[in-house]
């Protein structure tokens, strides 16, 4: 069955079979709501049920014709690609401070810099609610845009930290040796061999923007609806086959963000296997 | 650098050089603190400010201070033993005139009727039959006329009590504790009383969950950790579409498959397994589904990372050594995997309880975790004292809990846990 593991009796045999029937049984249950639902979302008829009475791309068209969804859809853009570049502008400084930076208050500062991951959406979003309403940042673009940087940068911190750790450092010594200011040094240097890293930092900080709703909820006005919003919405009232239909399209970008994330891993893998050390 | 290799090869420049790298180095480090700073003041202001806000409104008492500024200030050397003076009764009528003319006497209200079930009643009625100013020396016969409740001195208390400008009331009773009458803490009311079991609930689905993720995650981890990494590459992606998957979307996937009409009940009818369709969601069954796939990556990923590190050796070891099958995984392998065990079940524990969405949506009544009731004050009934309060437990029971994660995945890697 398998390289690592070989059972030589039938004990072992029979508790390695039943990890791979338990296993199977699992995966099963992980991946049967994404393949439940993207059916439904393809059915000419009204009600969420199978068998399906026949193939249609009505509700994707519902979904394109409703002003309401691509608003939602445009927010989901808007809002996720600047919170993006602004939490890799300060997630890429902070780690490029912290991967030079020696102090006793690093640990704390590390912290400081990775709670928004660990606290609670909902404290998060009702400090925000109390902080943003009195200046008016509620119901805005600019409002939603700052939280959801503050809930990405933990993200690109931990993964452009990473690529720093296995980055050599005596690569930029010898860039200033040989006359490049620290600017230059870092575009012509430490830039090239350090995107990949980067590349992946956005994508998590895109995905945690794209995906995040409970901020939203609290923030948004009706003209700042993102996608998973709308969603929530639509799941409370009535589930629709357009929502199915929505589900399907956020989980391609999921699919698609996957996949890209995958794509670098293995490209980084292969540069480090080609280099020595 | 080089400039000050040569400067070092001559002997009596050496102390002016260990000056100059000590400075260079001073200068790098500042550096490094310029760089992180712009992120430090970032989050001050968009995470660390609005937490800390949230934390002060669950021990401000502003309300009463700003409506009724006189009464307080009167009220400020009573004893609390017999009813204040007449000078404290004058206060109140004119605070309540002026508040009644500024129309702030709800703000006042609002805040005392946490306190008193039905002061809203007593401070509307006392503002609308206050006509005028009551005569010198008349206040208290005045007020105790128009309602009763100001001879009893529970009602001045209650004044007094929220006097501000802090307060211990609202994170009191987030653990289903007030003060009586002469300020002693006190269990809270029955009818009030409802945050400890909604704590207890949270846990205890935390716990549920956190208990069938490691069930059903470590087979799969076992089974990954134990694959050829060709095989095991592919397998994985099974684990990580899920959780690259919209909350929302999954949450809605399993609505569809588990509503009465949904696909689970088909199945089972058209198999003749059951008649009627079963209940199973927006109930405690659903929540528990819905959270667990949600949070079952978070334990297979750890796990595995754990597992992976295990080398096969040591079965081999324990099975030359006359260890049965059984003994050598209950002895040999499963202590090895304790750390990820350990790392994992926090990592899936923090999280679970801070769950808001999924239980919101497909759960009942019943199975509101405290996130819920945070939102339902914050948004629904406008209590921010309370939603701060019950904010502030659930932050210090996730912060105490993230410590020890930290302490325990200490030296392994920080994103161990996390999507990676």
């Amino acid at each position: 069955m398998s390289a690592n593991h070989s059972p030589r009796t039938t004990s072992q045999r029979v508790a390695w079979i039943t990890t791979v029937v338990a296993s199977t049984l699992i995966f099963i249950f992980l991946m049967a709501p994404i393949l439940a639902i993207m059916p439904l979302s393809f059915s000419s008829g009204a009600y969420l049920t199978y068998p399906l009475p026949g193939f249609s791309m009505r509700w994707y068209q519902d979904f394109l014709n409703s002003p309401r969804w691509m608003l939602s859809l445009k927010n989901s853009m808007i809002i996720g690609v600047a919170s993006t570049i602004l939490s890799m502008v300060l997630g890429t400084m902070a780690s490029l401070g912290l991967a030079q930076w020696k102090s006793k208050f690093k640990p704390l500062v590390l912290a400081v810099v990775l709670s928004p991951v660990v606290v609670p959406g909902v404290i998060t979003a009702v400090g925000l609610y109390f902080f943003f309403a009195p200046i008016g940042l509620t119901g805005s673009y600019a409002g939603l845009i700052l939280a959801h940087t503050a809930l990405a940068t933990p993200f690109v911190v931990i993964t452009v930290s990473a690529t720093l750790q296995s980055f050599d450092m005596n690569l930029a010594r010898a860039a200033a040796s040989l006359g490049a200011s620290p600017l230059v040094a870092f575009r012509r240097v430490i830039l090239p061999l350090i995107l990949p890293g980067l590349a992946s930092g956005a994508l998590f900080a895109f995905a945690t923007s794209f995906d995040e709703v409970v901020v939203v909820l609290f923030m948004a006005g009706p003209e700042q609806r993102t996608l998973p919003r709308e969603m929530f919405s639509g799941i409370r009232e009535n589930i629709s086959p357009t929502i199915t239909a929505a589900a399907v399209i956020l989980t391609t970008v999921s699919v698609i963000l996957l996949a890209t994330m995958e794509g670098l891993r293995r490209r980084n893998e292969r540069l480090k296997g080609n280099l020595p050390g | 650098m080089t400039a000050a290799f040569v400067a070092g090869a001559d002997a009596p420049t050496e102390v002016p050089l260990k000056r100059r790298l000590k400075r260079a180095e001073r200068a790098r480090q500042f550096k490094a603190l310029a760089l992180v700073l712009p992120l430090l003041l970032f989050l001050l202001f968009t995470f660390l400010g609005p937490i800390a806000g949230m934390l002060w409104h669950s021990v401000e008492d502003w309300e009463v201070p700003k409506t009724l500024p006189h009464t307080v200030a009167a009220l400020s050397d009573w004893n609390g033993k017999d009813l204040p003076d007449e000078k404290a009764f004058a206060a109140l009528a004119g605070d309540l005139q002026a508040a009644r003319a500024a129309g702030t006497v709800a703000i006042a209200s609002k805040r005392l009727n946490y306190t008193i079930n039905g002061f809203r009643t007593i401070l509307a009625s006392t503002a609308r039959n206050l006509k005028t100013a009551p005569e010198p020396g008349t206040a208290k016969d005045t007020l105790i006329a128009i309602n009763p409740a100001w001879g009893d001195r529970a009602t001045w208390a209650a004044i007094k009590s929220a006097s501000g400008p802090l307060t211990s009331f609202y994170l009191l009773g987030a653990v289903d504790l007030t003060r009586n009458v002469d300020g002693a803490i006190v269990a809270a009311p029955a009818e009030q009383a409802i945050y400890r079991d909604v704590f207890a609930r949270t846990f205890t689905i935390s716990f549920g969950v956190t208990a069938l993720c490691l069930i059903l995650g470590f087979p799969v981890a076992y089974l990954l950790a134990n694959l050829p990494a060709g095989r095991s590459n592919l397998l994985m992606i099974f684990v990580l579409l899920p959780f690259w998957t919209s909350l929302l979307v999954r949450t809605c996937a399993w609505i569809v498959l588990l509503q009465s009409e949904g696909v689970v009940n088909d199945s089972l009818r058209w198999l003749g397994v059951i008649d009627e369709p079963l209940r199973l969601i927006y109930n405690r069954f659903g929540v528990y589904v819905a959270m667990t796939h949600v949070l079952l990556p978070f334990m297979i990923l750890p796990l595995y990372s754990t597992m992976k590190a295990i080398s096969p050796a040591y079965m081999r070891a324990a099975a030359s050594l006359g260890a049965s099958p059984v003994t050598a995984f209950r002895r040999i392998y499963l202590p090895q995997t304790l750390p990820g065990v350990g790392a994992g079940s926090l990592l899936v524990f923090i999280l679970a309880i801070g769950y808001y969405i999924t239980p919101a949506l497909v759960g009942g009544a019943a199975d509101q975790m405290i996130s819920y009731f945070i939102a339902f004050y914050t948004t629904e009934t406008v209590n921010w004292g309370l939603a701060s309060a019950l904010g502030a437990v659930l932050l210090l029971a996730t912060l105490l809990l993230a410590v020890v994660y930290g302490k325990l995945v200490h030296g392994q890697q920080v994103t161990g846990g996390m999507k990676n």
